[in-house]
């Protein structure tokens, strides 16, 4: 697997959607290498239900971006025959919850494959999956399901929070040879920035520091990281200074800079959407609380959504973390001031 | 060239009879009655036999180096040589086999080194061979789920256009798992080179097949995706590999899969855990016993003459042969590395991975025992 990742001047030149990066990742993938290959439900001549794969079909034709039969299982389950034979198989699966069906796929056997045949068979695979809550989305359309694969040996998973990371990432994860769960914040489809950055863009197994700070790290991945930065400007107001982390990486996890954060600022909240038991953040403070207990001025803190399925539409705002709870949620901890 | 076509034939139900080119006295069925296949030549005849003496003779050993504790399970395909047997020799070299756990005997006519074919009942590790060098997929455990993977492997054929085909073998009771289901359906819209080999040996471990389904019979389910179904004896070696090879020469050439049950029996216990004596009958393990489909090939090729008493004891031999090198393999204490638990999960070495070999190293430095 390579690191390097570029960023060609068409995207780099204007503001671009996440939406628009992820497209122009497949289609530099597809235009480079022959091997890849795209499918799944409603990706073809209509673009996937979030347009992400918009145009690819009518530019790279339906050898190469075609639309599957309406199973996940099936859809994940060819995909590996695919990278056997030597295939880069690029596959959607809806939305989060719809990946469930593939559960047994993605873990028994996406996951296994290499270790089971002693390092003979990878599979270059990527799985994207739309994620999260934030879009009003009906029963089924806004689960946070990362904690099921991160805790599964054999898969890499990560997710961007904005569009230059998606381009970089997506392009990195398509080159792995490695198994790649890509999380897409669905409710971040839509943000557009520049995707111009200073220098080369940050390996998608490294987490990054998007705002530096000096009281608190808040440590946050795909939809939170945008929450993270709100809160850090409202507490900024109280003078207090916040410094956020994206994690980019769920698996593998960047000790070195979640460690380096959290011994400068002493005290570490992680946000999520997802449940908070067992969820993701669990793992996080876990981590933490190992290697950094005595850097530590208080609690690691987890601010996430309840444990309970994620609401309706109507009621999910009282479920996500907001900048108002996480704020309440840093005040509990003793301050010396 | 798009991979879905538009233009679909109309497929009938299969013959519920299921085929047979040599009867169970070893006489051949008569031309009218083989529905237009035709028997092997003899040179394939012989060899088949000889390839399903050495698998039962092969099987035979491995289950009883499992009752000695040499290896930790196996499921056994005695009285399924022909549909195992018949099918691997159906294929060509370029052609790939996704077998599920029953089928050790088809992965041992694929040419794997017994030893290899054995690591994950021995315990060493899971797949003990490589894949891409046979052409033969790791032993699927969970039902179904190679299935899956066979038509994906044989669409990516079609897509680069070798012309090449694929083979899995599907137990009666992986016909109930969505898996089946998926696969048959991903292959009968993407035309996929692939042909499904259902050995309905009818019992998934204790559930006998008319708890697992209530359609006339499994190659009925074709139909429905748009796919040729064949019934066919599965202890008539004979069929199994004409209908087979018919099957894979279709795929080739770019006709689609095939789905092709035959009907067999499970004369073993599931696996050596299991006590057949709770759920069926001992008379019709009997029945089946006398349906054995190595004597039956044996009938014949005696009643025409091309199989001797000396020919036969060569066979024999040679699979006695073949079975005193395995067991003198599998007495052999396996070679383990425990470190080596972590070398294939990822292409990329992982930090938190590396601390734990660290650890383990570390643990096996203080007690040198348990290292081997």
């Amino acid at each position: 697997m390579t690191t390097e990742t570029e960023t060609p001047d068409a995207v780099r030149a204007k503001p671009l959607t996440m939406a628009a990066a992820l497209n122009s990742a497949m289609r530099d993938a597809l235009a480079e290498d022959p091997n890849v290959v795209i499918y799944g439900e409603d990706v073809g001549p209509l673009g996937g239900v979030f347009r992400i794969t918009d145009g690819l079909t009518r530019d790279f034709g339906e050898q190469r971006v075609w639309d599957s039969p309406l199973a996940e299982s099936g859809i994940v389950g060819t995909a590996i025959g695919m990278a056997m034979y030597g295939m880069r198989p690029i596959v959607e699966m809806q939305f989060d919850a719809f990946s469930y069906p593939a559960f047994e796929q993605i873990v028994s056997h996406v996951a296994k494959m290499r270790n089971r045949t002693r390092g003979r068979v990878s599979l270059p695979i990527v799985i994207r999956i739309p994620t999260s809550g934030g879009i009003g989305g009906v029963e089924h359309h806004s689960d946070s399901s990362e904690a099921y694969w991160t805790h599964t040996p054999g898969l890499t998973v990560v997710t961007p929070s904005n569009p230059a990371d998606a381009y970089s990432m997506l392009r990195e994860a398509i080159r792995s040879d490695d198994p790649v769960i890509f999380l897409e914040p669905k409710s971040h489809y839509w943000m557009k920035e520049s995707t111009e950055r200073a220098g080369e863009p940050l390996p998608m197994n490294r987490a990054a520091v998007v705002r530096e700070g000096t009281d608190v790290t808040l440590i946050s991945y795909g939809p939170t990281v945008a929450v993270a930065l709100a809160t850090a400007d409202l507490a900024a107001e109280e003078s207090l200074s916040i410094e956020v982390i994206d994690l980019r990486s769920l698996s593998p996890f960047d000790d070195e800079t979640v460690g380096a954060s959290v011994r400068r600022t002493g005290r570490a909240a992680v946000i999520h959407e997802a449940a908070k038991f067992g969820g993701y953040g669990a793992e996080v403070a876990a981590r933490i609380t190992e290697r950094e207990f005595f850097h530590l001025a208080a609690p690691v803190l987890r601010i996430t959504g309840a444990d309970i399925p994620f609401p309706a539409p109507l009621l999910e705002k009282y479920y996500l973390p907001n900048p108002e709870r996480i704020l309440h949620a840093l005040s509990t901890w003793e301050w010396d001031d | 060239m798009s991979l879905t076509v538009e233009t679909r034939a109309t497929i009938g139900l299969p013959d519920a009879e299921p085929l047979r080119l040599i009867e169970e006295t070893g006489t051949v069925v008569a031309p009218k009655l083989r529905r237009g296949i035709d028997l092997p030549g003899a040179d394939t005849l012989l060899e088949l036999y000889r390839r399903m003496v050495i698998a039962r003779r092969w099987d035979t050993q491995v289950t009883a180096l499992t009752r000695q504790g040499r290896l930790s399970t196996y499921p056994s395909a005695r009285g399924q040589e022909a549909g195992e047997i018949g099918t691997v020799l159906a294929m060509e070299a370029a052609d790939w086999l996704f077998p599920t756990y029953r089928d050790s005997i088809a992965v041992m006519t694929r040419g794997v080194p017994t030893e290899q074919i054995l690591s994950g009942f021995r315990g060493d590790w899971h797949c003990g061979w490589d894949p891409q060098e046979h052409r033969t997929a790791p032993q699927a455990t969970p039902l179904a789920t190679q299935a899956l993977h066979a038509v994906g492997l044989a669409t990516a054929a079609r897509l680069k256009g070798d012309p090449i085909a694929v083979a899995t073998f599907i137990g009666d009771g992986a016909t109930s798992e969505g898996d089946a289901h998926e696969a048959f359906n991903f292959a009968g819209v993407w035309r996929a080179p692939i042909v499904f080999v259902i050995q309905n040996n009818q019992f998934a471990i204790s559930v006998p097949l008319s708890k697992q389904t209530h359609s006339r019979m499994l190659a009925d389910r074709a139909v429905g995706y748009g796919i040729p179904g064949f019934h066919v004896d599965g202890n008539d070696v004979a069929a199994v590999y004409a209908v087979v090879s018919a099957a894979l020469a279709r795929a080739r050439t770019g006709d689609g899969p095939t789905i092709i049950e035959c009907l067999t029996y499970r004369v073993e216990p599931h696996t050596n855990s299991d006590d057949p004596s709770r759920y069926r009958d001992s008379s019709d393990v009997e029945l089946w016993r006398k349906r054995d489909p190595i004597e039956r090939l044996a009938r014949y090729l005696e009643s025409e003459g091309m199989l001797g008493d000396e020919l036969r004891r060569s066979f024999v031999q040679e699979a006695e042969d073949a079975a005193t090198a395995m067991r003198d393999t599998l007495n052999a204490e396996p070679a383990l590395d425990p470190l080596e638990l972590f070398d294939h999960v990822y292409n990329v070495e992982r930090p938190a991975l590396r601390e734990q070999r660290d650890a383990l190293a570390g643990e096996l430095d203080e007690n040198g025992s348990a290292r081997s």
